[in-house]
């Protein structure tokens, strides 16, 4: 048996097949972890509808794209603990005896958050657009690679975050719930922040979910030159920037 | 501890130490490891839950690193050259090494890339593991769908995917069912004989490490107290147990004096040499009548244990209620050939013994000789009497049913 020494890219791949493998034999798990963003499309939807006194197709116009971020925020906020897992069982351990790269095994585990985002949202924008929703289709595909990116730098916080509740599960979902939910409303998801009180306005301009909401729902409204998108985009890179770096140093004081 | 350093030796450590700090308090949790083992050894790791050898291990495998001292490890230095070690080694954890949502066969292709295998090398291997361990059957099954002997046998097969020529396994069998555990053995067995792989096995299952191992080293409190071979341990630090049960009331005074004469002719046959009966037991039968048994301290230290706790079982199965059955337990070298001796010199005397076993020591009593604490009662100090009397070899026959029963069946090559 012929043992090379690999390299980090290599290392990377191979964690992300390995991510994957789950996903591919049972496709019909990314299907069922589209239950909540249909509850609240489907519940809060309509009372949206109600609310605004503005026609389906224009209310849904402006809520799906939110939707979609929610569905990233979701995913990727709660992968954690599935590495949260993977640190009590063991498997990670023998990760970490095997010879791969620290910062591989963290670039690799975020980059799979990308491919559950693109197919639910996807699957999402197309189920919508009997009900009133339009889709610009260029739009609809920059807007999943900014859901993407976002999902990346997101997911990597998630992980640092597991990392660091090593042996107290109970600080991961403590944090993460405290931390999904402000980022959530702070984002204007659910309902238009325009009404709200000032303060929270200033805390929306800092919350870059806030950004990647606008930006998408410039995108897939076909405004593709709208400054949105660029703001969105700075503020996916910068998390995603972010997110690395400190999941990586996580990773590399894992034990 | 011999200290040899040549191309034969696949591990070397040199003041190896891990302190950690638990709530502002240093905690010693290795001191000093200095070891040397050669290729194709089999090395058991023994010591309580805490003595350091999981911290030992987790430091020889880069998992974790040392706050002073040095280890190479497969021809690399662990602290300047992680990766090259982990190239080389396998290390079977005491988790489950398959990811829970992941296929068995899906594991062992990730295993293979991560150690730079072909995709053909790989799946090859995989195959040839899946057949060895019998797990072809479950290839399709997820990790979390397989049993705990399933999941240890995944476990190996992982450690075993880029056929490492030294393979660390932290407590395998822990958990396991006799049987499972039997058959964990047979595949590291085999692994040595047919590979050369070197082994090295932490273990608080003294009968494995007494049973498999040709090397032992027992740490206690994070340093390694004895480094020696299995064999050499039990001769030179225990001696053999030799029960005897009684029957139709106390005879102590009869008893006693005949066994002062078994050991002074015992002591001649012998040539003085060995044969010397340890002191104490005889005195001990006339302080106990009506079913007592002793266990006589090798040193002179107290046993701590409760020595009524071996009688029951004599107890029950001699008659029940007006007939009391005695028993008596020594602690003597050669028990071999003191116990003919012995049960002569009772005879003559006019003292009926009705049962007689000869138990050889294990490691526990290894282990209490060294510390003077049971191994396997690690904190349990009243049952340790009890748990001593846990057989180590066929001519235990006799030995107290409660010991038996609370004692890891044992399994056999």
């Amino acid at each position: 048996m012929t043992i090379t020494p690999t390299s980090p890219v290599r290392d990377t791949a191979n964690v992300l097949v390995r991510e994957l493998r789950p996903v591919v034999r049972d496709p019909f798990s990314l299907i069922f972890s589209l239950l909540q963003p249909l509850v609240f499309l489907g519940l809060f939807g309509p009372l949206l509808v109600a609310s605004s006194g503005q026609p389906a197709s224009e209310t849904l116009q402006w809520f799906v794209p939110g939707i979609l971020v929610m569905i990233a925020l979701f995913g990727t906020g709660t992968t954690g603990s599935n590495l949260l897992f993977e640190m009590q069982t063991g498997s990670h351990e023998r990760t970490l005896v095997a010879p791969i790269a620290r910062s591989s095994l963290l670039i690799g585990r975020a980059l799979k958050e990308m491919a559950p985002i693109i197919v639910q949202a996807g699957v999402i924008a197309l189920v919508t657009i009997p009900f009133g929703f339009s889709v610009n289709p260029a739009g609809m595909l920059i807007g999943l690679v900014l859901l993407a990116v976002f999902g990346l730098g997101f997911g990597s916080l998630s992980y640092a975050l597991a990392l660091a509740s090593r042996n107290r599960d109970w600080m991961f979902w403590a944090v993460q719930q405290a931390t999904v939910f402000p980022l959530m409303i702070l984002s204007g998801m659910l309902l238009p922040l325009e009404g709200g009180p000032a303060w929270m306005q200033v805390a929306a301009a800092f919350n870059p979910l806030s950004y990647v909401v606008t930006a998408e729902r410039a995108l897939f409204a076909g405004d593709l030159s709208s400054p949105a998108v660029l703001w969105g985009f700075v503020a996916a890179i910068v998390l995603a920037a972010i997110g690395l770096a400190v999941g990586i140093r996580s990773m590399k004081k894992s034990r | 501890m011999t200290s040899q350093s040549t191309s034969d030796t696949i591990i070397t450590a040199r003041g190896l130490t891990k302190q950690f700090t638990v709530k502002r308090t240093r905690v010693d949790a290795v001191t000093d490891l200095d070891l040397d083992v050669a290729r194709g050894e089999l090395v058991a790791f023994l010591g309580p839950n805490g003595a350091g050898k999981s911290t030992s291990l987790r430091m020889l495998t880069t998992l974790l690193p040392p706050t002073r001292g040095t280890a190479v490890v497969a021809g690399h230095d662990i602290a300047g050259d992680p990766a090259a070690v982990r190239r080389r080694i396998g290390y079977i954890g005491q988790g489950t090494s398959g990811g829970n949502n992941q296929r068995v066969r899906d594991e062992l292709l990730s295993q293979g890339a991560f150690y730079g295998m072909s995709r053909r090398d790989t799946a090859r291997r995989a195959d040839e593991l899946l057949e060895s361990l019998d797990l072809a059957p479950l290839a399709k099954r997820t990790v979390m769908g397989l049993s705990g002997g399933q999941k240890r046998r995944l476990d190996i097969a992982l450690g075993l995917i880029h056929s490492p020529s030294l393979l660390f396994l932290d407590e395998p069998s822990t958990g396991l069912d006799p049987q499972s555990r039997a058959n964990l053995w047979q595949h590291i067995l085999d692994l040595r004989e047919q590979h050369g792989t070197t082994i090295f096995v932490t273990t608080h299952y003294l009968e494995e490490a007494d049973q498999f191992a040709e090397r032992v080293l027992v740490m206690d409190h994070g340093r390694v107290i004895v480094d020696d071979t299995a064999v050499s341990l039990k001769t030179t630090l225990a001696g053999d147990v030799i029960t005897l049960g009684f029957d139709g009331g106390p005879d102590a005074r009869g008893a006693a004096d005949a066994i002062a004469r078994a050991r002074e002719v015992a002591a001649r046959q012998l040539e003085g040499n060995a044969g010397e009966v340890t002191s104490a037991a005889a005195g001990a039968v006339g302080g106990r009548p009506g079913g007592a048994s002793y266990r006589a301290p090798r040193s002179g230290e107290a046993m701590g244990g409760q020595p009524g706790g071996a009688t029951n079982p004599a107890s029950r199965t001699g008659d029940a209620g007006a007939t009391a059955t005695q028993r008596l337990e020594l602690v003597v070298d050669h028990g071999d050939r003191v116990l003919p001796v012995l049960l002569r010199e009772l005879d003559a005397s006019g003292i009926t013994v009705t049962s007689a076993a000869l138990r050889r020591p294990t490691l526990d009593d290894v282990f209490l000789a060294l510390t003077g604490r049971s191994l396997r009662d690690e904190g349990e100090t009243t049952a340790s009497a009890a748990s001593t009397g846990a057989p180590a070899d066929p001519t235990t026959a006799t030995a107290p049913t409660t010991a038996t029963a609370s004692a890891p069946e044992r399994v056999s090559a």
